[in-house]
Protein backbone atom coordinates (compact mmCIF):
# COMPACT_ATOMS: atom_id res chain seq x y z
CA UNK A 1 0.00 0.00 0.00
CA UNK A 2 1.88 2.77 -1.12
CA UNK A 3 -0.14 5.96 -0.01
CA UNK A 4 0.33 4.79 3.90
CA UNK A 5 4.22 4.83 3.45
CA UNK A 6 3.79 8.02 4.68
CA UNK A 7 2.36 7.10 7.36
CA UNK A 8 4.78 4.85 8.39
CA UNK A 9 7.37 6.87 7.81
CA UNK A 10 6.21 9.33 11.17
CA UNK A 11 6.69 5.61 13.08
CA UNK A 12 10.28 6.25 12.62
CA UNK A 13 12.19 8.61 14.97
CA UNK A 14 15.30 9.28 12.76
CA UNK A 15 13.41 10.68 9.84
CA UNK A 16 11.11 12.26 12.18
CA UNK A 17 14.33 14.25 13.90
CA UNK A 18 15.12 14.89 10.13
CA UNK A 19 11.89 15.92 9.24
CA UNK A 20 11.31 18.29 11.89
CA UNK A 21 15.11 19.67 11.65
CA UNK A 22 14.16 20.57 7.92
CA UNK A 23 10.66 22.14 8.90
CA UNK A 24 11.13 24.01 12.06
CA UNK A 25 12.99 27.08 10.31
CA UNK A 26 10.14 27.47 7.98
CA UNK A 27 7.73 27.21 10.50
CA UNK A 28 9.65 29.65 12.63
CA UNK A 29 9.79 32.30 10.11
CA UNK A 30 6.24 31.69 8.73
CA UNK A 31 5.47 32.48 12.36
CA UNK A 32 7.81 35.40 12.94
CA UNK A 33 6.10 36.70 9.49
CA UNK A 34 2.34 36.38 9.86
CA UNK A 35 2.90 38.04 13.71
CA UNK A 36 4.91 40.91 12.46
CA UNK A 37 2.28 41.67 9.99
CA UNK A 38 -0.54 41.09 11.99
CA UNK A 39 0.85 43.39 14.94
CA UNK A 40 1.16 46.18 12.80
CA UNK A 41 -1.87 45.55 11.73
CA UNK A 42 -3.78 45.04 15.26
CA UNK A 43 -1.67 47.62 17.08
CA UNK A 44 -1.11 50.79 14.20
CA UNK A 45 -3.87 50.22 10.98
CA UNK A 46 -7.12 48.72 12.97
CA UNK A 47 -9.07 51.80 14.45
CA UNK A 48 -9.70 52.06 18.05
CA UNK A 49 -13.09 50.40 19.65
CA UNK A 50 -15.78 52.55 19.75
CA UNK A 51 -16.36 51.29 23.64
CA UNK A 52 -13.03 49.92 24.84
CA UNK A 53 -10.58 52.23 22.64
CA UNK A 54 -7.28 50.69 22.63
CA UNK A 55 -7.79 48.40 25.48
CA UNK A 56 -9.50 46.23 22.98
CA UNK A 57 -6.33 45.42 21.20
CA UNK A 58 -4.88 43.00 23.46
CA UNK A 59 -7.83 40.56 21.68
CA UNK A 60 -5.00 39.95 19.19
CA UNK A 61 -2.80 38.04 21.89
CA UNK A 62 -5.96 36.80 23.78
CA UNK A 63 -8.33 35.29 21.46
CA UNK A 64 -5.70 32.97 19.30
CA UNK A 65 -4.09 32.23 22.67
CA UNK A 66 -7.52 30.51 23.99
CA UNK A 67 -7.98 28.63 20.50
CA UNK A 68 -4.71 27.22 20.69
CA UNK A 69 -5.02 26.14 24.26
CA UNK A 70 -7.76 23.98 23.27
CA UNK A 71 -6.48 23.22 19.24
CA UNK A 72 -3.05 21.43 21.20
CA UNK A 73 -4.89 19.85 23.44
CA UNK A 74 -7.07 17.89 20.09
CA UNK A 75 -3.55 17.66 18.96
CA UNK A 76 -2.26 16.20 21.98
CA UNK A 77 -4.93 13.58 22.80
CA UNK A 78 -5.00 12.61 18.70
CA UNK A 79 -1.63 12.07 19.32
CA UNK A 80 -1.60 10.10 22.30
CA UNK A 81 -4.78 8.27 20.88
CA UNK A 82 -2.62 7.37 17.77
CA UNK A 83 0.37 6.14 20.50
CA UNK A 84 -1.86 3.88 21.75
CA UNK A 85 -3.46 2.56 18.99
CA UNK A 86 -0.44 2.01 16.60
CA UNK A 87 2.10 1.62 19.77
CA UNK A 88 3.99 4.46 17.62
CA UNK A 89 6.28 5.84 19.86
CA UNK A 90 7.11 8.81 18.14
CA UNK A 91 3.42 9.81 18.23
CA UNK A 92 3.68 9.35 22.49
CA UNK A 93 6.68 12.00 21.80
CA UNK A 94 4.52 14.22 20.57
CA UNK A 95 1.61 14.59 23.15
CA UNK A 96 4.46 14.85 25.27
CA UNK A 97 5.99 17.71 23.76
CA UNK A 98 2.46 19.65 22.85
CA UNK A 99 1.23 19.74 26.98
CA UNK A 100 3.78 22.47 27.78
CA UNK A 101 3.07 24.34 24.75
CA UNK A 102 -0.86 24.11 25.29
CA UNK A 103 -0.49 24.71 29.13
CA UNK A 104 1.44 28.06 28.56
CA UNK A 105 -0.85 28.98 26.02
CA UNK A 106 -3.79 28.51 28.55
CA UNK A 107 -1.61 31.03 31.19
CA UNK A 108 -1.02 33.32 28.20
CA UNK A 109 -4.61 33.11 27.57
CA UNK A 110 -5.75 33.61 30.95
CA UNK A 111 -3.35 36.62 32.07
CA UNK A 112 -3.98 38.39 28.84
CA UNK A 113 -8.29 37.73 29.96
CA UNK A 114 -7.38 39.02 32.91
CA UNK A 115 -5.13 42.26 31.83
CA UNK A 116 -8.43 42.69 29.90
CA UNK A 117 -10.96 42.31 32.98
CA UNK A 118 -9.30 44.76 35.34
CA UNK A 119 -10.44 48.11 32.74
CA UNK A 120 -13.53 46.21 31.30
CA UNK A 121 -14.99 44.69 34.21
CA UNK A 122 -13.24 46.14 37.38
CA UNK A 123 -11.57 43.57 38.30
CA UNK A 124 -9.47 40.94 37.15
CA UNK A 125 -10.89 38.31 37.77
CA UNK A 126 -14.76 37.92 37.22
CA UNK A 127 -15.97 33.78 37.41
CA UNK A 128 -17.05 34.17 33.49
CA UNK A 129 -17.79 30.98 32.02
CA UNK A 130 -15.18 31.13 29.17
CA UNK A 131 -12.37 32.44 32.44
CA UNK A 132 -13.53 29.24 34.35
CA UNK A 133 -13.60 27.18 31.80
CA UNK A 134 -10.18 28.12 30.63
CA UNK A 135 -9.11 27.59 34.29
CA UNK A 136 -10.22 24.01 34.35
CA UNK A 137 -8.34 23.41 31.33
CA UNK A 138 -5.04 24.31 32.60
CA UNK A 139 -5.92 22.02 35.67
CA UNK A 140 -6.58 19.38 32.59
CA UNK A 141 -2.83 20.40 31.10
CA UNK A 142 -1.22 20.43 35.14
CA UNK A 143 -2.53 17.12 35.86
CA UNK A 144 -1.75 15.31 32.57
CA UNK A 145 2.28 16.62 33.25
CA UNK A 146 1.95 15.69 36.88
CA UNK A 147 0.50 11.70 35.89
CA UNK A 148 3.78 11.91 32.93
CA UNK A 149 6.49 13.15 35.93
CA UNK A 150 4.90 10.60 38.98
CA UNK A 151 5.44 7.78 36.71
CA UNK A 152 8.86 6.64 36.54
CA UNK A 153 8.83 4.20 33.45
CA UNK A 154 8.98 6.05 30.20
CA UNK A 155 6.64 3.73 28.34
CA UNK A 156 4.25 3.21 30.85
CA UNK A 157 3.97 7.07 31.42
CA UNK A 158 3.13 7.16 27.91
CA UNK A 159 0.52 5.09 28.05
CA UNK A 160 -1.15 5.43 31.48
CA UNK A 161 -1.18 9.73 30.23
CA UNK A 162 -2.31 8.85 26.91
CA UNK A 163 -5.20 7.42 28.64
CA UNK A 164 -5.65 10.36 30.57
CA UNK A 165 -5.70 12.48 27.71
CA UNK A 166 -8.38 10.73 25.86
CA UNK A 167 -10.46 10.65 29.19
CA UNK A 168 -10.15 14.24 29.33
CA UNK A 169 -10.71 15.17 25.15
CA UNK A 170 -14.45 13.26 26.23
CA UNK A 171 -14.44 15.43 29.12
CA UNK A 172 -13.92 19.05 27.60
CA UNK A 173 -16.80 19.62 26.07
CA UNK A 174 -18.99 18.24 29.35
CA UNK A 175 -16.94 20.64 31.26
CA UNK A 176 -17.49 23.16 28.84
CA UNK A 177 -21.20 23.06 29.13
CA UNK A 178 -21.75 22.62 32.69
CA UNK A 179 -19.67 25.65 33.07
CA UNK A 180 -22.03 27.56 31.03
CA UNK A 181 -25.23 26.17 32.68
CA UNK A 182 -23.67 26.79 36.08
CA UNK A 183 -22.81 30.57 35.07
CA UNK A 184 -26.37 31.30 33.62
CA UNK A 185 -27.85 30.19 37.26
CA UNK A 186 -25.95 32.69 39.19
CA UNK A 187 -24.65 35.41 36.68
CA UNK A 188 -27.59 36.85 34.30
CA UNK A 189 -25.67 38.97 32.70
CA UNK A 190 -22.82 37.71 30.35
CA UNK A 191 -20.20 39.63 29.47
CA UNK A 192 -19.72 40.08 25.87
CA UNK A 193 -16.67 41.44 24.62
CA UNK A 194 -15.69 38.83 21.59
CA UNK A 195 -19.36 38.31 20.74
CA UNK A 196 -19.75 41.15 18.88
CA UNK A 197 -20.66 40.23 14.82
CA UNK A 198 -20.18 43.05 13.04
CA UNK A 199 -16.41 43.59 13.75
CA UNK A 200 -14.42 46.21 11.23
CA UNK A 201 -12.83 44.38 8.72
CA UNK A 202 -10.08 46.26 9.60
CA UNK A 203 -9.83 44.89 12.57
CA UNK A 204 -10.67 41.08 11.84
CA UNK A 205 -7.89 40.57 9.29
CA UNK A 206 -5.35 40.75 11.54
CA UNK A 207 -6.94 38.39 13.99
CA UNK A 208 -7.08 36.05 11.72
CA UNK A 209 -3.46 36.64 10.11
CA UNK A 210 -2.26 36.11 13.86
CA UNK A 211 -4.60 33.22 14.33
CA UNK A 212 -2.57 31.49 11.22
CA UNK A 213 0.79 32.98 13.11
CA UNK A 214 -0.15 31.22 16.21
CA UNK A 215 -0.99 28.17 14.45
CA UNK A 216 2.70 28.11 12.64
CA UNK A 217 4.42 29.39 16.22
CA UNK A 218 2.95 26.45 17.62
CA UNK A 219 4.10 23.94 14.54
CA UNK A 220 7.58 25.43 15.35
CA UNK A 221 7.62 24.53 18.89
CA UNK A 222 6.43 21.30 18.60
CA UNK A 223 9.02 20.38 15.78
CA UNK A 224 12.17 21.80 18.27
CA UNK A 225 10.66 19.88 21.43
CA UNK A 226 9.90 17.01 19.62
CA UNK A 227 13.32 16.73 18.57
CA UNK A 228 14.64 17.05 21.95
CA UNK A 229 12.05 14.86 23.05
CA UNK A 230 13.34 12.55 20.91
CA UNK A 231 16.67 12.95 21.68
CA UNK A 232 16.26 12.32 25.19
CA UNK A 233 14.10 9.02 24.84
CA UNK A 234 16.46 7.20 21.79
CA UNK A 235 19.72 8.40 23.48
CA UNK A 236 21.18 4.60 23.51
CA UNK A 237 20.01 3.91 19.99
CA UNK A 238 23.01 4.23 17.78
CA UNK A 239 21.08 6.76 14.74
CA UNK A 240 21.78 9.31 17.30
CA UNK A 241 25.49 8.69 17.07
CA UNK A 242 25.25 8.99 13.72
CA UNK A 243 23.23 12.02 13.60
CA UNK A 244 25.20 13.84 16.24
CA UNK A 245 28.75 13.14 14.46
CA UNK B 1 -15.59 -24.73 34.05
CA UNK B 2 -15.88 -20.61 33.17
CA UNK B 3 -18.05 -18.89 35.29
CA UNK B 4 -20.73 -16.36 33.60
CA UNK B 5 -20.65 -12.95 33.67
CA UNK B 6 -23.15 -11.93 36.40
CA UNK B 7 -21.42 -14.98 38.36
CA UNK B 8 -18.07 -13.20 38.32
CA UNK B 9 -19.71 -10.15 39.35
CA UNK B 10 -21.18 -11.79 42.47
CA UNK B 11 -17.97 -13.08 43.39
CA UNK B 12 -15.76 -10.10 42.89
CA UNK B 13 -18.57 -8.08 44.73
CA UNK B 14 -19.16 -10.59 47.73
CA UNK B 15 -14.85 -10.70 47.94
CA UNK B 16 -14.98 -6.92 48.69
CA UNK B 17 -17.23 -6.56 50.80
CA UNK B 18 -16.28 -9.28 52.80
CA UNK B 19 -12.74 -7.54 53.10
CA UNK B 20 -14.07 -3.95 53.74
CA UNK B 21 -16.03 -5.60 56.58
CA UNK B 22 -13.24 -7.14 58.30
CA UNK B 23 -11.83 -3.66 58.40
CA UNK B 24 -14.16 -1.47 59.28
CA UNK B 25 -12.09 1.27 60.52
CA UNK B 26 -11.39 1.77 56.65
CA UNK B 27 -14.69 2.25 56.19
CA UNK B 28 -15.74 4.40 58.80
CA UNK B 29 -12.50 7.07 57.85
CA UNK B 30 -14.28 8.79 54.60
CA UNK B 31 -17.37 8.95 56.50
CA UNK B 32 -15.69 10.94 59.67
CA UNK B 33 -13.56 13.10 57.45
CA UNK B 34 -16.84 14.23 55.83
CA UNK B 35 -18.15 15.10 59.06
CA UNK B 36 -15.21 16.62 60.12
CA UNK B 37 -14.69 18.86 56.93
CA UNK B 38 -18.16 19.50 57.12
CA UNK B 39 -17.64 21.16 60.83
CA UNK B 40 -14.90 23.06 59.87
CA UNK B 41 -17.18 25.35 57.76
CA UNK B 42 -19.35 27.00 60.28
CA UNK B 43 -15.79 27.58 62.19
CA UNK B 44 -14.75 29.49 59.50
CA UNK B 45 -17.41 30.95 58.04
CA UNK B 46 -20.53 32.00 60.59
CA UNK B 47 -22.55 30.22 63.33
CA UNK B 48 -25.52 31.70 62.25
CA UNK B 49 -27.87 29.11 60.56
CA UNK B 50 -29.26 31.42 57.58
CA UNK B 51 -25.86 32.00 56.30
CA UNK B 52 -24.53 28.62 56.51
CA UNK B 53 -27.79 27.53 54.53
CA UNK B 54 -26.57 29.14 51.95
CA UNK B 55 -23.50 27.67 51.77
CA UNK B 56 -25.02 24.29 52.62
CA UNK B 57 -24.87 22.77 48.64
CA UNK B 58 -21.06 23.88 48.17
CA UNK B 59 -19.84 22.16 51.86
CA UNK B 60 -21.76 19.25 51.32
CA UNK B 61 -20.54 18.91 48.22
CA UNK B 62 -17.18 19.64 48.55
CA UNK B 63 -16.94 17.51 51.28
CA UNK B 64 -18.25 14.39 49.90
CA UNK B 65 -15.73 15.00 46.97
CA UNK B 66 -13.03 14.79 49.22
CA UNK B 67 -14.04 12.55 51.33
CA UNK B 68 -14.19 10.24 48.31
CA UNK B 69 -11.54 11.08 46.90
CA UNK B 70 -9.44 9.99 50.53
CA UNK B 71 -11.76 6.53 49.68
CA UNK B 72 -10.48 6.33 46.33
CA UNK B 73 -7.00 5.31 47.77
CA UNK B 74 -8.22 2.31 48.68
CA UNK B 75 -10.18 1.59 45.79
CA UNK B 76 -7.04 -0.33 43.56
CA UNK B 77 -4.21 0.29 45.38
CA UNK B 78 -4.34 -2.92 48.02
CA UNK B 79 -4.96 -5.32 45.21
CA UNK B 80 -2.68 -3.82 42.90
CA UNK B 81 -0.17 -4.59 45.87
CA UNK B 82 -1.26 -8.05 46.72
CA UNK B 83 -0.95 -9.33 42.88
CA UNK B 84 -5.28 -9.24 42.95
CA UNK B 85 -5.32 -7.54 40.22
CA UNK B 86 -3.61 -9.31 38.04
CA UNK B 87 -5.16 -12.31 38.79
CA UNK B 88 -8.16 -10.23 37.72
CA UNK B 89 -6.34 -9.49 34.22
CA UNK B 90 -5.25 -12.71 34.16
CA UNK B 91 -8.62 -14.57 34.34
CA UNK B 92 -9.78 -14.98 31.27
CA UNK B 93 -12.70 -12.57 32.39
CA UNK B 94 -13.59 -9.02 30.73
CA UNK B 95 -11.65 -7.00 33.41
CA UNK B 96 -13.89 -4.33 31.99
CA UNK B 97 -16.38 -6.14 33.73
CA UNK B 98 -14.30 -7.05 36.84
CA UNK B 99 -13.70 -3.55 37.33
CA UNK B 100 -16.85 -2.37 37.14
CA UNK B 101 -18.01 -4.78 40.06
CA UNK B 102 -15.32 -3.10 42.00
CA UNK B 103 -15.91 0.30 41.38
CA UNK B 104 -20.49 -0.58 42.20
CA UNK B 105 -19.00 -2.06 45.74
CA UNK B 106 -17.14 0.83 46.18
CA UNK B 107 -20.01 3.04 46.32
CA UNK B 108 -21.87 0.95 48.18
CA UNK B 109 -19.40 0.76 50.80
CA UNK B 110 -18.30 4.29 50.37
CA UNK B 111 -20.79 7.09 48.11
CA UNK B 112 -24.04 5.30 49.26
CA UNK B 113 -23.12 5.24 53.22
CA UNK B 114 -21.82 9.22 52.69
CA UNK B 115 -25.06 10.21 50.91
CA UNK B 116 -26.94 8.48 53.82
CA UNK B 117 -25.04 10.07 56.63
CA UNK B 118 -25.58 13.51 54.84
CA UNK B 119 -28.61 14.23 56.64
CA UNK B 120 -26.96 14.52 59.92
CA UNK B 121 -24.54 17.47 58.37
CA UNK B 122 -27.37 18.79 56.45
CA UNK B 123 -29.78 19.60 59.27
CA UNK B 124 -26.50 20.97 61.22
CA UNK B 125 -26.49 23.10 58.57
CA UNK B 126 -29.81 24.75 58.88
CA UNK B 127 -30.37 22.81 55.38
CA UNK B 128 -34.64 21.91 55.71
CA UNK B 129 -35.96 18.68 56.96
CA UNK B 130 -38.04 18.86 53.62
CA UNK B 131 -35.02 18.93 51.02
CA UNK B 132 -33.08 16.01 53.13
CA UNK B 133 -34.88 13.22 50.50
CA UNK B 134 -33.18 15.00 47.38
CA UNK B 135 -29.99 15.55 48.49
CA UNK B 136 -29.56 12.00 50.10
CA UNK B 137 -30.76 11.29 46.12
CA UNK B 138 -28.36 13.55 44.05
CA UNK B 139 -25.40 12.59 46.35
CA UNK B 140 -25.69 9.15 45.98
CA UNK B 141 -26.30 9.79 42.38
CA UNK B 142 -23.28 12.09 42.13
CA UNK B 143 -21.08 9.98 44.54
CA UNK B 144 -21.96 7.21 41.72
CA UNK B 145 -20.32 9.22 38.91
CA UNK B 146 -17.55 10.24 40.94
CA UNK B 147 -16.90 6.79 41.91
CA UNK B 148 -16.59 5.61 38.15
CA UNK B 149 -14.66 8.59 37.20
CA UNK B 150 -12.19 8.29 40.26
CA UNK B 151 -11.57 4.33 38.94
CA UNK B 152 -10.21 5.92 35.74
CA UNK B 153 -7.44 8.28 38.01
CA UNK B 154 -7.29 5.21 40.51
CA UNK B 155 -5.90 3.10 37.94
CA UNK B 156 -3.74 5.73 36.30
CA UNK B 157 -1.71 6.41 39.79
CA UNK B 158 -1.14 2.64 40.08
CA UNK B 159 2.29 3.04 38.10
CA UNK B 160 2.84 6.46 40.16
CA UNK B 161 5.25 6.24 42.48
CA UNK B 162 3.57 8.53 45.48
CA UNK B 163 -0.57 8.52 44.37
CA UNK B 164 -2.41 10.70 46.67
CA UNK B 165 -1.91 14.22 45.53
CA UNK B 166 -1.73 13.14 42.08
CA UNK B 167 -4.81 11.05 42.13
CA UNK B 168 -6.66 14.38 43.26
CA UNK B 169 -5.18 16.31 40.81
CA UNK B 170 -6.50 13.93 37.85
CA UNK B 171 -9.79 13.70 39.23
CA UNK B 172 -10.75 16.96 40.22
CA UNK B 173 -11.09 18.75 37.10
CA UNK B 174 -13.19 15.83 35.81
CA UNK B 175 -15.57 16.23 38.33
CA UNK B 176 -16.31 19.91 37.49
CA UNK B 177 -19.24 19.10 35.96
CA UNK B 178 -20.68 16.19 38.93
CA UNK B 179 -19.87 19.33 41.26
CA UNK B 180 -22.16 22.14 39.56
CA UNK B 181 -25.05 19.95 39.09
CA UNK B 182 -24.95 18.35 42.04
CA UNK B 183 -24.32 21.28 44.01
CA UNK B 184 -27.08 23.09 42.02
CA UNK B 185 -29.83 20.07 42.94
CA UNK B 186 -29.58 20.63 46.27
CA UNK B 187 -29.19 24.18 46.19
CA UNK B 188 -32.75 24.02 44.18
CA UNK B 189 -34.30 21.66 46.92
CA UNK B 190 -33.50 24.23 49.76
CA UNK B 191 -35.03 26.45 48.15
CA UNK B 192 -38.18 24.33 47.62
CA UNK B 193 -37.52 24.70 43.72
CA UNK B 194 -37.81 22.36 41.00
CA UNK B 195 -34.70 19.62 41.31
CA UNK B 196 -35.68 17.26 38.19
CA UNK B 197 -33.37 18.94 35.58
CA UNK B 198 -30.21 19.21 37.29
CA UNK B 199 -30.85 15.31 38.49
CA UNK B 200 -31.76 14.11 34.77
CA UNK B 201 -28.01 15.53 34.12
CA UNK B 202 -26.41 14.05 36.90
CA UNK B 203 -28.22 10.69 35.72
CA UNK B 204 -26.73 11.51 32.14
CA UNK B 205 -23.20 11.78 33.33
CA UNK B 206 -23.57 8.50 35.15
CA UNK B 207 -24.80 6.25 32.11
CA UNK B 208 -22.06 8.38 30.20
CA UNK B 209 -19.96 7.24 33.24
CA UNK B 210 -21.02 3.34 33.18
CA UNK B 211 -20.51 3.15 29.50
CA UNK B 212 -16.64 4.42 29.11
CA UNK B 213 -15.24 5.07 32.38
CA UNK B 214 -15.11 0.90 32.99
CA UNK B 215 -13.47 0.72 29.60
CA UNK B 216 -10.96 3.37 30.20
CA UNK B 217 -10.34 2.33 33.83
CA UNK B 218 -9.25 -1.19 32.93
CA UNK B 219 -7.00 -0.05 30.00
CA UNK B 220 -5.57 1.81 33.07
CA UNK B 221 -4.60 -0.63 35.65
CA UNK B 222 -3.55 -2.52 32.59
CA UNK B 223 -1.21 -0.42 31.94
CA UNK B 224 -0.43 -0.09 35.67
CA UNK B 225 0.42 -4.02 35.43
CA UNK B 226 2.78 -4.10 32.92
Amino acid sequence: MATWTWFHRFGSPPWVYGFAARWAPWFGAGAALCMIIALYGGLVLAPPDYQQKDAFRIVYIHAPSATLSLAVYSTMAVAAAVGLIWRMKVAHAAAAACAPIGAWFTVATLGTGMLWGKPMWGAYWVWDPRLTSELVLLFLYLGYMGLRAGIEDPQKADKASAVLAIVGAVNVPIIKYSVNWWNSLHQPATNKILGDPDMDWSMVWPLLLMLLAFFLYFGWVLLIRLRAELLRRERNASWIREVLA
Amino acid sequence: MRTGSLGVAQLVIARDLRLAFRKPSQLLQPLMFFMIVATLFPLTLTPELSRLRDAAPGVLWIGALLSSLLALEFLFREDAQDGTLEQFALSGQALTWMLFAKTCTHWLLTGLPLALSAPIVAVALGVPAGALWSLVAALALGGFALSLIGAISAGLTLGARRGGVLLSLLTLPLAVPILIFGADATQRAITGGEIAAPMYLLAAIAVLGVTLAPLAAAAAVRIGLE
